[in-house]
């Protein structure tokens, strides 16, 4: 049944397989050696062997097709139907080459930031990309199932035993309020597998599910996927772990965490229950405008860094769902490009807030301010990070928000013009943030700046900024075949 | 030797016995290892055994030696984990050993059994030495004496409501033979009788899976009895039980409703009040113990459904349950100096002391909890998707609550032991064979949530010979 949808592997090696256990491997490794440097570089080394085998993939890729490509299918537990299926379309792509990108910056950014117990952070680290991966390629829902739960473990240690004061309270919320959603999630696919006889989940998509079914398994999905985005009634498990998280655990929760909702609600409710989602797409509109106005609300009023980037988190992935739950294309594309330009500028405002902690060991604001004359090269790069963090043009996120809300004026004329203050609020919180970390105070402090090690972490993901902002053609090129194919079936669907 | 494993536990009994009226009693554990170990070997080569003995009353089929492995296997663990430290006064020794030995010995014949009155006599060869071994421990108070008692007397009472209810089995088709009753019980299962005798009949087994309603000795038993004494009880009679309640439960079809319903219900209630009364726990046995009432019934779940693939997921899930188990208890073992219970600040910690002990407390908490990728999530994933095959979607989804509620008192484990610091600590040194003891408990609750089929396909096979 998988084949009709599944090309095979172009590669000698099963490479799909390969990105997911590398870090698995490495993390193993890391039981065997005693040194804290050699295990750090062992992590690293981990990292970029599988960022550079993700580069590979990528040149394999084939952006003509909407088919899952690198396919890998072997039976798995044969008398419930469930195999180990993997493959990658032009949504899941990208993301996996952020989640390799981000993985060696995380091991860079605990070089000197994590003190004790580096060889079990470093093995969290490499176990939390092996699962974040295998999210992006399962196509069966038992497969994804367990590494979507797999990835809650070493998150919840990374924010238990690393974390900030309120680490206890942050990680236990944040378990639980994911669980409580996962469990939703399991009955549903279920559900679905009682209907189709299967587990694979392309062959779970576009079939002709009755209204009630489809409504009930739509509500099970978005249960889960609105926690893990977060939407706005549910999203107050975030600034807890957010700020309480060591620095590299909060760049794997904001980057690629959050993006398993949206990741979720483009792969599993849309075309499993495309009906259902066309019923529910205006309250999840409303939610999404609650979520990006108040969000912006809220961070007007923080005090905390850390707790701002957070909340502007739910008003970034607002945008996302948005784009969504627009039904258009311009929407998908725009939501799509939204969550890799989210996943790369708010990890590198975490990657900022990480490095400025380290030395002063505060977040709040004020105990930062004015850090202009003193910190030239780091203000250099926060500047640019927040102001891509407000979508401004030729940066990368104006071009996400742009498409999104192209989409979104099509249909909504009127949720687009409540998403419009939203951006606006963007600009006020963060330029606020900005005025206040570059000419907050006179400040006569000696800080050292950011060091070589900090700068090379930086770079890519200031590359990124800009190429996305000014050259995004590549970006849309690979992933429009995918969103397309999606956006007609359901035109076929529900016109 | 159709019967090699239980003869051998009786010689394993006997030189036991031996060994309590002599004097020299230094290698007695060391003795008792090897000797748990050799059962399990035995066992395992008699697994391709098969043949009836004593007028078919006992039947040796891979179905029962499949419960046989898992007995012995417990054993040998529970031998393993046992430690000088286990608050018990060394001249009872020998004979704490002997009545272990014996107490598997019956719960291997509850397995074996096919007949009514072998499995009364089976079910009380294994309480009875249950009976004697509880007080055994180092007097604290007299918390064991109690826990004795109360077990003695909730014991006695339900295996006297299962006597009521195997008379009438035994009225209804005028022969003791499971196999017998089975084809003229079931035109009876129609009628509110039939539904009453089968369930009294049943209560002894729920008594010793601490199901609700029967569930009530187990929190002060486990808190009363010595560690490693609860460590049994809490696993082994759990297996035999398991095997003794299919057995007997499919004497039912998916058609008798009102028997379903009345198992769906037990079902529904073990799981919800063992899981909301464990979240107030400090004592970690007493919170193991409404554990164990709650898993009782995510346990129904794959019976109570009366199809070949959800009883498989019952056996699996009793499987792997054993495991998680026993892992917990090793810890809980493992932490407390003098043999004393020990609470949820024990723990604290943990993950500083002794990374290892904290990681087998971790894995076996998650799997406990149900999360993937451990065996507890493979358990339940198979026992939801069989419950819901069958249509009985109201116990999936308070099956599903409950999951979510026991994440907070699991998880309150691994947050003890990992995120609450000490200001000061010892380090806990492990010997090489505890720390087999964890590693081989990880791995067995790792493998049985990633590959699960291999097992799953024993046991399908062993239904149907």
């Amino acid at each position: 049944m998988e084949q009709q949808f599944l090309l095979m592997n172009t590669f000698s090696f099963p490479i799909l397989s390969t990105a997911i256990f590398i870090p698995l491997i490495g993390a193993v490794l890391l039981f065997f050696i005693k040194n804290e440097t050699a295990i750090k570089v062992t992590a690293l080394i981990t990292g970029i062997v599988n960022l550079i085998l993700s580069f590979v993939l990528f040149s394999g890729f084939n952006p003509d097709t909407h088919n899952y490509q690198f396919g890998e299918f072997i039976p798995w537990i044969p008398s419930y139907n469930i195999g180990y299926v993997l493959g990658i379309d032009g949504i899941t792509i990208f993301l996996i080459l952020l989640t390799t990108l981000l993985t060696p910056i995380c091991v860079l950014c605990s070089w000197t930031a994590i003190k004790e117990r580096v060889k079990e952070f470093m093995f969290c680290i490499l176990i939390m990309e092996c699962a974040m991966i295998g999210v992006f390629c399962a196509l069966d829902f038992i497969l994804f199932y367990i590494f979507w739960e797999a990835m809650l473990i070493p998150m919840y240690l990374l924010i238990a035993i690393w974390g900030g004061p309120q680490r206890d309270y942050a990680s236990i919320k944040f378990f639980i309020y994911t669980l409580f959603g996962s469990v939703f999630l399991l009955v549903a696919i279920i559900a679905v597998y009682l209907v189709t006889g299967s587990f694979s989940i392309p062959n779970a998509m576009f079939r002709n599910y009755s209204m009630t079914f489809q409504i009930w398994v739509f509500l099970a999905f978005a249960i889960a996927f609105a926690i893990k985005v977060p939407m706005f009634p549910f999203h107050t498990w975030l600034p807890a772990a957010h700020t309480e998280a060591p620095t590299a655990g909060s760049v794997f929760l904001a980057s690629v965490l959050l993006k398993m909702g949206t990741y979720g609600f483009l792969r599993f409710c849309l075309p499993i229950t495309p009906k259902a989602s066309e019923l529910f797409a205006p309250y999840i509109i409303i939610l999404s405008l609650i979520g990006i106005i108040y969000g912006g609300y809220v961070c007007l009023s923080q005090t905390d860094m850390k707790k701002l980037i957070a909340y502007s988190s739910v008003a970034h992935m607002g945008f996302v769902t948005l784009g969504i739950f627009s039904l258009t294309l311009f929407g998908f594309e725009g939501a799509l490009l939204q969550m890799l330009n989210h996943g790369v500028t708010t990890g590198a405002l975490f990657l900022c807030v990480g490095i400025i902690y380290e030395r002063t060991h505060s977040r709040q604001i004020f105990d930062n301010a004015g850090l202009g004359k003193i910190m030239p090269v780091y203000v250099g790069f926060f500047g640019l990070f927040s102001i891509s963090s407000f979508a401004f043009p030729g940066t990368n996120n104006f071009i996400g928000e742009l498409y999104v809300l192209l989409g979104i004026f099509k249909d909504h004329k009127i949720a687009g013009l409540f998403a419009i203050p939203g951006a606006v609020l963007a600009a006020a919180y963060m330029l606020r943030l900005l005025k206040q970390i570059v000419w907050g105070r006179e400040d006569k402090r000696e800080i050292e700046d950011m060091n070589l090690r900090e700068i090379i972490y930086l770079i890519p993901l200031c590359i990124l900024v800009f190429w996305m902002g000014l050259f995004p053609r590549p970006f849309v090129l690979t992933i429009e075949k995918t969103l397309g194919y999606l956006h007609s079936q359901l035109n076929v669907i529900l016109r | 030797m159709l019967i090699l494993p239980e003869l051998y536990l009786i010689l394993f009994s006997i030189i036991f016995l031996f060994i309590s009226l002599g004097k020299s009693r230094q290698k007695t554990i060391i003795t008792a290892k090897v000797l748990s170990f050799l059962a399990f070997i035995i066992t395992v080569l008699c697994i391709t055994n098969r043949g009836e003995l004593f007028y078919s009353a006992y039947r040796v089929d891979l179905y029962s030696q499949i419960f046989k492995v898992l007995i012995a296997f417990g054993l040998c663990l529970v031998i393993f984990m046992f430690t000088d430290k286990d608050g018990l006064e060394d001249e009872y020794l020998p004979e704490y050993f002997m009545f272990l030995g014996l107490s598997s010995l019956g719960l291997m014949m509850l397995s074996s059994s096919v007949e009514l009155i072998s499995i009364i006599i089976s079910l009380e060869i294994s309480s009875y030495s249950l009976y004697v071994i509880i007080p055994l421990r180092r007097s604290q108070d007299s918390n064991q004496v109690e826990a004795s008692m109360k077990y003695l007397f909730f014991g006695a009472i339900s295996t006297g409501i299962m006597l009521y209810g195997i008379g009438y089995l035994y009225s209804m088709t005028g022969s003791t033979f499971i196999s017998e009753i089975v084809p003229h019980f079931r035109t009876l299962m129609g009628q509110p009788f039939g539904v009453f005798a089968l369930i009294l009949t049943l209560t002894g087994v729920f008594f010793k899976l601490s199901l609700f309603p029967m569930h009530f000795w187990a929190p002060d038993i486990y808190e009363g009895a010595s560690n490693t004494t609860t460590t049994f009880i809490a696993t082994l009679p759990k297996i035999a039980a398991t095997a003794l309640l299919i057995r007997l439960a499919v004497i039912a079809t998916p058609f008798h409703y009102s028997f379903v319903n009345a198992l769906i219900i037990l079902s529904a209630l073990s799981m919800t009040f063992g899981n909301i009364v464990g979240l107030v726990q400090r004592d970690l046995k007493r919170l193991l113990a409404y554990s164990g009432i709650a898993h009782a019934g995510y346990l129904m779940m794959g019976v109570l459904t009366l199809s070949v693939d959800g009883i498989v997921s019952a056996i699996y899930y009793i499987t792997i349950y054993v495991f998680m188990t026993l892992a917990c208890f090793y810890v809980i073992i493992s932490i407390s100096r003098n043999g004393e219970n020990s609470t949820l600040d024990d723990l604290v910690g943990l993950s500083k002391r002794s990374p290892l002990l904290a990681m087998t407390l971790a894995v076996s908490a998650f799997s406990l909890a149900g999360i993937p990728p451990t065996g507890g999530f493979t358990g339940k994933f198979f026992l939801f998707t069989n419950a819901f095959k069958q249509g009985y979607l109201f116990i999936v989804i308070v099956g599903a609550v409950n999951a979510v509620l026991s994440i907070f008192y699991y998880l309150n484990l691994v947050r003890m032991s990992y995120s609450k610091d000490t200001a000061s600590f010892e380090i806990m040194k492990l010997s090489a064979h505890e720390k087999i003891i964890c590693y081989v408990l990880m791995f067995i609750i790792i493998y049985m949530g990633v590959l699960p089929f291999g097992l799953m396909n024993i046991f399908k096979i062993s239904l149907f010979f």
